[in-house]
């Protein structure tokens, strides 16, 4: 019997991790995520890529969105994906990165784990069709 | 009812303690994916050991500040907790923005605190069942306290907390005059009432008000007793007892108490725990709690059998030509919906008929 409507929607969490205080491109994209019918949960800012991963281990989100200024992100991004590792949840997150992130430090990144990277000028039409694309499937 | 491999190896996970598991089980739940309901049966066994506390109140009221001081104190005293923040979505388009989280910032770094946002998704009712089963999740996972967060706008909500064995609904200062809290709706479901930012302007004058709502209350009714819980049930103890007017002077019901609190400072917030004890404390000794836990399960299953029902009639409609071919006609006049939903049930009635008789018959 189908009983069992599925109500599935996509999950994420825009993340801002660090001493970055610029957190307007996590909002707008918060906002076209939502409009997309995403449920976006926003981690807030100054957060540690401790409690990102616990964020993103207990909303189990399908989509991580991290969103960086600061130039940390060589630092900040691997500390994640260990921490999403150790619960067993880094297989199936989309992990992208957005913010300011020099072309040279793409690669390194990619091989961390971040499935896309988004710098200025990317559309929000661009970013969400490619969610929809990649999104894991569970 | 059997389970099937994955999910049995994922109770087992979550039985074990593993996080992801249960963050797992619950977008089951949420999403609905086949075979959520036979995980869920399966976690039955496993719960009732757990306080469940609803939180509601109107939007900014300082529930998720609360709730996050909540959590922290519950932390200092040894107990784990998990936490279902519910916000709305858009009706339009689905999504939505949870940003409970934000402000659950004192215990960030203890998974001892599993924080969980939903939103509302799917269909009328839905909602309150999917927190139901999350707290059925967590319950099994062997959290002490779970406490559920909503903004208290309309029956939904209403619904979803009373999932909840305690329920305390927030109110900041200078919610209006005293004729909002005559309103019907959420003061209603109380059994603990909370004056937060009581170090604003108005505050003695909300906790003033709110103290002449709950007295009112006890001036029309005799028997004493505010909050949602049936006063019949209290009453009946009473009988049973068999002395009913000795103990009309003891057992009086539940009066809400009024916290006066700073949830941004953590001011009373020790004080909000003891009476969320006494409550606890009042619905095991008078017996009350077996009753609301009886309501809970036959609410459930009502729901369960609603959806069942539900989509049976969907699958129905579908046969008799999909629901936009039925609307078409309405507009055209050739019919009325009154109609069409006679004819759609008409075969679901023969069925259930012949299956009366058929009963019957085999029972004499």
């Amino acid at each position: 019997m189908s009983s069992e409507q599925e109500a599935e929607s996509i999950r994420c969490l825009v993340a801002k991790v660090g001493l970055d205080g610029h957190d307007r491109g996590a909002h707008v994209i918060a906002r076209a995520f939502r409009d997309a019918g995403f449920e976006v949960i926003y981690s807030g800012l100054h957060k540690a890529p401790d409690e990102i991963v616990q964020a993103a281990v207990q909303e189990d989100v399908d989509v991580l969105g991290i969103s960086i200024l600061s130039g940390a992100h060589d630092t900040l991004v691997p500390k994640i994906m260990d921490g999403l590792e150790e619960y067993g949840a880094k297989e199936d997150t989309l992990v992208l990165a957005g913010g300011v992130i020099p072309d040279e430090d793409r690669e390194g990144l990619e091989e961390a784990g971040v499935s896309a990277i988004f710098g200025p000028g990317t559309s929000i039409e661009e970013t969400i069709e490619f969610v929809r694309e990649n999104v894991p499937q569970r | 009812m059997s389970v099937d491999p994955d999910d049995r190896a994922l109770l087992e996970a979550l039985l074990a303690g593993e996080h992801r598991a249960l963050a797992r089980t619950i977008s089951k739940i949420e999403n609905r994916s086949p075979g959520y309901r036979d995980l869920v049966s399966e976690l039955y066994a496993h719960t009732g050991s757990a306080d469940v506390i609803g939180i509601t109140g109107s939007p900014g009221a300082g529930k998720s500040t609360l709730v996050d001081k909540l959590a922290e104190a519950y932390r200092d005293r040894g107990e784990t907790v998990g936490i279902i923040a519910i916000d709305p979505s858009s009706p339009f388009t689905g999504g939505a923005v949870l940003g409970d989280r934000i402000r659950m910032a004192s215990t960030v770094g203890d998974m001892d605190v599993f924080v969980r946002s939903m939103s509302a998704r799917g269909t009328l009712g839905g909602l309150s069942t999917a927190t139901a089963d999350a707290v059925k999740a967590m319950d099994a996972f062997g959290k002490d306290k779970i406490i559920i967060e909503t903004v208290g706008a309309g029956q939904n909500e209403i619904d979803i907390v009373r999932t909840a064995d305690t329920v305390a609904v927030l109110v900041p200062p200078g919610s209006g005059d005293d004729i909002q809290t005559l309103k019907a709706g959420i003061l209603e479901i109380a059994d603990i009432f909370v004056v937060n930012k009581a170090d604003r302007d108005g505050a003695d004058r909300t906790v003033q008000e709110l103290r002449e709502m709950i007295h009112l209350g006890d001036g029309s009714d005799p028997a004493g007793g505010g909050g949602h819980h049936s006063q019949e049930i209290i009453d009946a103890h009473d009988d049973w007892d068999g002395e009913p007017d000795e103990d009309d002077e003891t057992d009086e019901g539940w009066t809400p108490p009024i916290v006066e609190t700073v949830a941004i400072h953590g001011t009373g917030v020790d004080e909000f725990i003891d009476e969320l004890a006494a409550h606890r404390d009042y619905l095991v000794d008078s017996g009350e709690h077996a009753d609301q836990v009886r309501t809970r399960y036959a609410e459930e299953i009502r729901t369960l059998l609603r959806e069942d029902v539900h989509s049976m009639l969907e699958e129905e409609l579908a046969a008799a030509g999909g629901i936009d071919g039925l609307a078409e006609a309405v507009r055209n006049g050739e019919t009325d919906p009154y109609t069409i939903a006679s004819d759609v049930l008409e075969p679901v009635e023969d069925c259930l008929e012949d299956l009366d008789t058929d009963t019957h018959v085999n029972s004499r």
